[in-house]
């Protein structure tokens, strides 16, 4: 194509009407060229502290108020002044319309760069892939929020800020595990989830739970006897790896309105779980779709060259690895490693040569760049893409190496494998296991409460590779957990071969709001 | 599509305020811990500003379940000769450092931000259990002002509100149908021009409505109002504080340190009260001078002593500099109580005839050494006099002071009574 169309803009300085040119350039080329399937966007302008605020509250445009939501205001506001930090230049949510906010300061270019990057790639990702279907409900998102928000202020108003405020400290800490990883249940509804909220809890206040009636004496022992394991076990759904879920339902002490805290809480955890999970795809995707934008509307003459060289340092910028012995290195940068990927992919596709055909029989030479890529980016996450698309060559580029590091060895570190032909397979592997969330949580079930005794609730964190918890903080998660459940709470480590290596039993504060 | 493009920079800003709040007062104890160190370091006019403090992490912290130790396997980019199974000492990090977020860790790292000169004046304050009447209550600043407050039936003519009038006037004149004066011309003009039957008929019909015109008046007595005013206390927005000290060789540090804290507070609170505030620094012993902050507090002074010299020199400054009429004056005296005899009788009539007059306030800090206890302090010879001036019904606050912990509650004391009188005088 040749250089016919006017610029969108000239030097840095942008309006509102370039704003609205630069969205429509890249959504012509987004869905003529691309393919791309996009939520309506809201493009929204703001002010550097605007941005911090949006940093303190986990990038959402409303939250309910907290403490430690403060606490990262002030870490942030702090470096930021210092210069420690920069800001982002946008922030995107997973909503419908997608909300993009960009930064004032941005100039033009970066603006067109910011646009093509959230309003088109990571709004594409948001809308198509697998896991945000089945996890996250973008219609709904920004209403529940809202419902959240006065909910956490009406209690605080009727129980007290204390109380409100020690129970979201405890759920807090039980956030990361406060999502169900397994689908069966069907998709979250958010909406209709607020509209019930209210209902669902006349219902419960209303109904009597049987599961807690062997605390009354009534005269025979029965149920001891008849509550066995498995009885119990169905009765409860253990075992259950959701604390917050298993808390909401059947801690019992707990205030209606205290379970209804633990349950938005546990729904904006299940509403993040996605992102953590497709870090890697998800800027892989974003960056590639604005650098293929801003090569096109260079091409066509609507970005000149001198915008079109500041676009290219800042995406070198962002798409930096450093190497792991540099200062810098803080793990695999996502963008690069996402990039990377997504422009190896590509070249398959296009350009195989025999090793890709022997590694990606099924895309190599396919020729359709965006069909491959759109159904990828709806299928799989960074598990699944790293542990399948990462090529021989790519790990050669990185120059990539997996370190084992056994603390029984005292020698020191030892290089298990290298990017040479006898290492593919294996770093490709264990880089892949990194992105596994599986392996990233602990992996922590409720396994037991003893409802014949003292009510104690049974934990059991399945130790892999000899990982154990932090013991001050297990300490104090645990005491959160047992405040909540109101009698004792134990923790055991097991190891693969079923030994006990360490136990933690704890006994409830008195917590304010347990009337 | 259609895109919204939306200008948030104009929302009000500070969402974060109320959860920055939130979590001050969490950190309430470490905080005001952390200000109360920054503060001691400072200069008494920078007490107020705010400041970057620092606070331990500890019980701020949002504990998860975190692994640690075990085997770890990593996958690392930038390999430069390795090749499998070398074996890499441990150089105490072999993957790097990571970025440390707010939560993580045992809570050793000490956590810094910034407060503001509002947030920092509080927790100060707070920490002295300042209690809000005290804040409120402190010597109403004496010039009275006027202030718009509505309308009123009566008043003086001066003070007619002249569109207020009219208006009601014709309000009235509307609701009970004054004949227009148009009408009247209207009919005047066909009366002119018209035949014998008619004219009867208007002639009546006029006179009927000029009487009427006449009976509901254009402006009534009862239409008028007044523009309202009331006095309200309008402070004079500046204040002087003069901080009076004997530095005589009897004077130690930590009675210095007394004094110092005791004008810090003064400070702060003025500072609170009034736009602005100006310091003045005297130091005796038996002459006095006019010194800054450090010489005042750290500069090397002997010689006898003679209040007498301070007083004097006050004065000449009030006289000076700071008229009355526009200062608010205030004045607090430190002293170990040392005065020679003599001098009584010169100081008492200084203060009772010059000073008192002009001050809104005026205390006297007895400081005393430390681990003394203050009711066995013998009553030295300042102390005496200013005791049998007060008997005389001069309004002058005195307290003895030798522990810095004491420093606050007397000052509470000072001018929590303070507030009451005024609150009862009227």
């Amino acid at each position: 194509m040749t250089a016919t169309a006017e610029p969108l803009f000239e030097g840095a300085d942008w309006d509102f009407l370039t704003l609205q040119r630069i969205h429509d350039a890249c959504e012509e080329i987004a869905r003529s060229e691309l393919g791309l399937d996009v939520y309506p966007n809201q493009i929204e302008v703001i002010t550097a502290e605007q941005m911090l605020d949006a940093y303190s509250s986990v990038g959402m445009p409303l939250f309910y108020k907290h403490w430690s939501f403060g606490k990262h205001f002030a870490f942030h506001e702090a470096s930021y002044r210092k210069g420690l930090m920069g800001l982002a230049y946008e922030i995107v949510i997973n909503s419908s319309p997608c909300i993009s906010y960009l930064m004032e300061e941005n100039t033009a270019t970066m603006q067109a760069l910011v646009i093509a990057h959230a309003a088109f790639g990571h709004n594409h990702f948001f809308k198509n892939n697998y896991l945000f279907k089945q996890w996250t409900d973008a219609d709904g998102i920004l209403d529940y929020l809202e419902f959240a928000k006065t909910y956490v202020a009406q209690c605080e108003e009727r129980q007290g800020r204390l109380a409100v405020e020690q129970t979201l400290d405890a759920a807090h800490a039980l956030m990361s595990h406060g999502i169900d990883r397994y689908p069966g249940k069907k998709k979250l509804d958010l909406r209709a989830e607020e509209k019930r909220a209210g209902k669902r809890r006349l219902h419960e206040e209303a109904q009597f739970n049987d599961l807690w009636r062997t605390t009354v004496p009534t005269g025979q022992a029965k149920s001891d006897a008849t509550l066995n394991l498995e009885r119990r076990r169905k009765l409860l759904g253990l075992p259950q790896e959701n604390l917050l879920y298993f808390l909401e339902k059947s801690a019992p002490r707990l205030q209606p309105w205290q379970r209804e805290l633990l349950r938005i809480v546990r729904h904006i955890a299940q509403y993040f779980y996605p992102q953590s999970q497709t870090k890697v795809m998800n800027e892989g995707t974003a960056t590639y779709v604005h650098y293929r934008i801003m090569n096109r509307l260079h091409e066509q003459g609507r970005i000149s060259d001198g915008n079109f060289l500041e676009f290219l340092q800042s995406h070198t910028n962002v798409v930096f690895q450093p190497d792991f012995d540099d200062q810098r290195f803080s793990g695999f940068n996502p963008y690069a490693l996402g990039f990377a990927m997504m422009q190896d992919i590509e070249r398959v596709v296009t350009k195989p040569d025999d090793e890709d055909r022997e590694w990606f029989p099924e895309i190599a030479g396919n020729g359709d760049v965006m069909g491959v890529l759109r159904n990828i980016w709806a299928n799989y996450r960074d598990e699944s893409f790293i542990g399948q698309f990462l090529s021989p060559r790519l790990m050669r580029q990185f120059r990539m190496f997996h370190l084992h590091d056994d603390p029984e060895e005292r020698a020191g570190v030892r290089v298990d494998a290298i990017h040479d032909d006898r290492g593919f397979r294996r770093v490709r592997r264990e880089l892949a296991k990194q992105y596994d969330v599986g392996f990233i949580d602990a992996n922590i079930e409720v396994v037991d409460v003893d409802l014949a005794g003292d009510r104690r609730l049974m934990l059991r964190h399945a130790v892999v590779k000899g990982a154990q918890l932090n013991e001050a903080d297990a300490r104090r998660v645990l005491q959160h957990l047992a405040d909540l459940w109101s009698y004792d709470v134990s923790l055991v480590e097991v190891d693969a071969a079923d030994k006990v290596v360490k136990e933690y039993v704890l006994n409830p504060r008195a917590i304010a709001a347990v009337a | 599509m259609a895109i919204h493009i939306v200008d948030r920079r104009l929302n009000p800003g500070s969402k974060s305020l109320e959860n920055r709040q939130r979590f001050l007062r969490r950190a309430k104890a470490l905080v005001q811990g952390a200000v109360k160190k920054s503060s001691q370091d400072r200069d008494i006019k920078d007490v107020l500003e705010g400041g970057e403090v620092s606070i331990p992490l500890d019980g701020m912290n949002e504990p998860r379940f975190r692994r640690e130790g075990g085997t770890r396997d990593m996958v690392l980019p930038g390999n430069k000769k390795f090749i499998e199974g070398d074996i890499l000492p441990r150089s105490g990090e072999s993957g790097g450092g990571k970025p440390k977020d707010p939560g993580e860790g045992d809570g050793e790292d000490a956590f810094r931000f910034v407060l503001s000169r509002d947030e920092f004046v509080d927790l100060f304050l707070d920490d002295l259990e300042l209690p809000d009447l005290a804040k409120r209550k402190l010597a109403e600043a004496e010039s009275e002002g006027l202030r718009r407050a509505g309308y009123a039936t009566s008043g003086s003519p001066a003070n007619i509100s002249v569109s207020r009038t009219v208006s009601r006037a014709l309000a009235r004149r509307v609701a009970l149908r004054r004949p227009r004066l148009d009408t009247i011309e209207k009919l005047e003009a066909e009366l002119a021009e018209c035949d014998e039957a008619r004219r009867a008929e208007l002639t009546a019909e006029l006179e009927a409505l000029k009487a009427k015109a006449r009976r509901i008046p254009f402006i009534d007595p009862i239409d008028i109002r007044y523009r309202r005013f009331e006095t309200s206390p309008k402070p004079v927005a500046q204040a002087v504080m003069f901080c009076l000290m004997d530095v005589s060789g009897s004077m130690s540090e930590h009675m210095k340190d007394l004094a110092k804290r005791f004008y810090m507070l003064l400070y702060v609170f003025l500072k609170r009260r009034y736009r602005h505030v100006e310091i003045v620094f005297i130091r005796h012993t038996d002459r006095a001078e006019e010194v800054d902050e450090d010489t005042f507090f750290h500069g090397p002074a002997s010689g006898g002593t003679l209040v007498s010299s301070a007083l004097q020199a006050m004065h000449d400054i009030v006289r000076s500099r700071f008229r009355p009429s526009d200062w608010n004056i205030y004045a607090a005296q430190a002293s170990d109580g040392d005065n020679s005899i003599s001098d009584g009788e010169v100081a008492g009539r200084l203060l009772t005839d010059m000073i008192l007059p002009v001050s809104q306030f005026f205390a006297y800090l007895e400081v005393g050494e430390a681990g003394g206890y203050t009711f066995d302090m013998p009553d030295s010879a300042l102390w005496t006099l200013y005791d049998r001036l007060r008997a005389n019904g001069v309004p002058l606050s005195m307290r003895k002071v030798s522990e810095r912990s004491e420093i606050f509650p007397v000052f509470h004391d000072l001018f929590h009574r303070r507030g009451k009188q005024e609150k009862t005088a009227p």
